[in-house]
């Protein structure tokens, strides 16, 4: 029996294996990149594979696949991609879900994010895991990510026997992280809109790969937000970052979407524009269930996890 | 030291730190909690405030211990006079307070999240936008709430109307019930006076979504508060229908109004 994780070329990923093969399982590693080639280690097979297409059933065919983590996503803002970035994301899930039942899987996890609840001036802090998926009326980005939610939701209902868990993790970040949030710490200096400081949640990454194996051992379904009981504003998180912060308008507040649109124009370097609200208003997480549940406590603090970006712009200096 | 904490130094009299330093708050590695409350910037934002609280408005309180020394509580007031200065008032005097100083969170308008600066002064100071799920959680993690159920309709009245309660919203007593937080409802007199309106420039307010602009003095007149604590009301949780949570709203505010006619007549004179 295997356990399939999709997304093997991430860091999240690379780290679940780790901690999977290091409890004694056998994982098959599915990537996408076509810019990589991962080995196979002991205990790990690797396919390069496009899960949206037939040959990703070949997969099953060969292993006796007992649960997938499905952590991968593509995260493109180009909006030449956009129907790549929605057949992978959505349709691509679909197909998993689809050959998971088909071939017998008895446990799903779906990696979510934190976006989905939407950045809004009225969020109440501390979001429980039924509140409401506002992201769908903000940007065509957030809105794949809220039907890759709608489809498992579905699957859930339907198909108890999938025992779907879905975590929704605040911002990932630390080393080797490749996200929005990840991508502005690392910058030497990072956009945040004047007059607003949002308090945010991060999870460094080594921490977050033990919940995605915490919830895989002990096979909970549910839906879970995964946020640790620290808060710092963006602004704050930048300076702990080392970051220098680069002033962008609020008003009007149509300048700053215009800001974020046009600033690669101009050479800078871009934000993309779905994060502007996340800039603005927080979108706090109550992480309470998923750490009951699973008792999960994160390693690292905030100022741990953000000194890591500090320390590498300071070595990067000094060398 | 960096600037910002000189000023603090500055600001925050050696008396006052030590007295602030006894009020213990849940905040994470970086000093916030979820709300965006930072204990360093409350205590600057209380000492600023002092000397409005001590010398402009000169705030007299009465049954001030009636708030538990921990544990959750909802304090329910009378809202007047066009700008928060009454929350912030009774924010001060649960700050300042002799024995088991407390840092309370009050229940603000949706619309100060939008404005730049200030919504984000105002939750590290411990103001929270008055969601019903944020005044559960403040509960739950045993805060002291400081709600107006009379919101807008309160502090937006004409002076004509001053000292008439407008209608309270419900929620409060439910949440009360539901969290086993005890009731203490306050009456604030003066407040009224600081900014006395006599009309609504409704069509202005529109335009700027904001929920009132008044024609009144354009900064708050120094006029004496009275702030008058009553005994808490402990309702039970049991399965009350609206019109029995109706009926425990108007004993609140029965009690409210109460407290304000005693001040009034302590008051002898307005400033």
């Amino acid at each position: 029996m295997e356990i399939m994780v999709t997304g093997a070329a991430g860091t999240l990923a690379k780290h679940v294996i780790d901690q999977l093969r290091d409890a004694g399982h056998k994982v098959v590693a599915c990537y996408f990149r076509d810019s990589l080639v991962l080995d196979n280690r002991e205990g790990v097979t690797s396919y390069r594979v496009d899960i949206t297409k037939r040959g990703f059933e070949d997969v099953f065919r060969n292993h006796k696949i007992r649960a997938v983590l499905h952590l991968g996503r593509i995260t493109t803002t180009q909006d030449r991609l956009a129907n790549r970035r929605y057949n992978a994301n959505v349709m691509g899930t679909r197909k998993l879900l689809e050959l998971c039942l088909k071939y017998g899987v008895g446990q799903v996890q779906i990696l979510s994010t934190y976006f989905v609840y939407g950045s809004n001036a009225y969020n109440p802090a501390l979001l429980d895991e039924d509140s409401p998926l506002k992201a769908s009326g903000q940007d065509t980005n957030l809105v794949d990510m809220v039907e890759l939610e709608n489809l498992a939701h579905i699957h859930m209902f339907k198909h108890p026997e999938l025992h779907i868990t879905i975590l929704r993790p605040a911002n990932i970040v630390g080393p080797g992280t490749q996200n929005a949030l990840s991508f502005q710490l690392s910058r030497a200096a990072a956009p945040a809109i004047i007059g607003f400081n949002p308090m945010m949640q991060f999870v460094q990454v080594e921490d977050m790969a033990e919940a995605v194996v915490l919830a895989f051992e002990l096979n909970k379904p549910g839906i879970y937000n995964v946020a640790p009981e620290d808060w710092t504003g963006y602004q704050d998180a930048l300076k702990m970052a080392g970051c220098g912060i680069i002033p962008v308008p609020s008003i009007p507040p149509g300048l700053t979407n215009w800001i974020a649109d046009w600033s690669p124009m101009v050479g800078l370097k871009a934000f993309p524009r779905y994060l502007v609200p996340f800039m603005k208003y927080p979108v706090v997480l109550d992480g309470k269930r998923f750490a009951d549940t699973f008792g999960w406590k994160p390693k690292y603090s905030i100022r741990q996890s953000l000194a890591y970006y500090r320390d590498k712009k300071q070595f990067k200096k000094a060398s | 030291m960096g600037l910002q904490a000189r000023l603090r130094d500055v600001l925050i009299p050696a008396d006052l730190r030590k007295h602030f330093d006894k009020i213990t708050k849940p905040v994470g590695d970086a000093g916030y909690d979820p709300w965006g409350f930072n204990l360093e910037s409350a205590k600057t934002g209380m000492a600023t405030f002092r000397w409005m609280y001590k010398k402009y408005f000169r705030v007299e309180t009465t049954g001030i211990d009636n708030v538990p020394a921990e544990g959750r509580a909802l304090v329910i007031a009378n809202h007047a006079g066009q700008l928060p200065m009454d929350g912030i008032m009774v924010g001060m005097s649960l700050a300042l307070r002799e024995n088991n100083p407390r840092f309370a969170r009050a229940m603000i308008e949706r619309f100060f999240p939008t404005v730049p600066i200030l919504g984000n002064w105002l939750n590290s100071v411990g103001a929270v936008i008055g969601d019903p799920a944020n005044c559960e959680k403040l509960l739950d993690r045993d805060e002291v709430v400081i709600v107006f159920p009379e919101g807008v309709r309160g502090s937006g009245k004409m002076y004509k109307d001053a000292y008439q309660l407008k209608r309270f919203g419900n929620g409060f007593v439910r949440m009360a019930m539901q969290y086993n937080a005890p009731i203490i409802p306050v009456g604030i007199v003066g407040s009224e006076e600081t900014m006395p309106a006599i009309a609504n420039i409704k069509p202005l307010a529109k335009a700027l979504g904001v929920p009132y602009i008044p024609v009144a003095p354009p900064f708050p007149l120094p006029a004496k508060m009275y702030l008058n604590y009553g005994e808490p009301l402990l309702f039970p949780n049991d399965d009350a229908s609206e019109e029995e949570v109706t009926a425990r709203v108007e004993q609140v505010k029965a009690e409210i109004a109460r407290l304000i006619a005693k001040g009034l007549k302590e008051r002898e004179s307005i400033f």
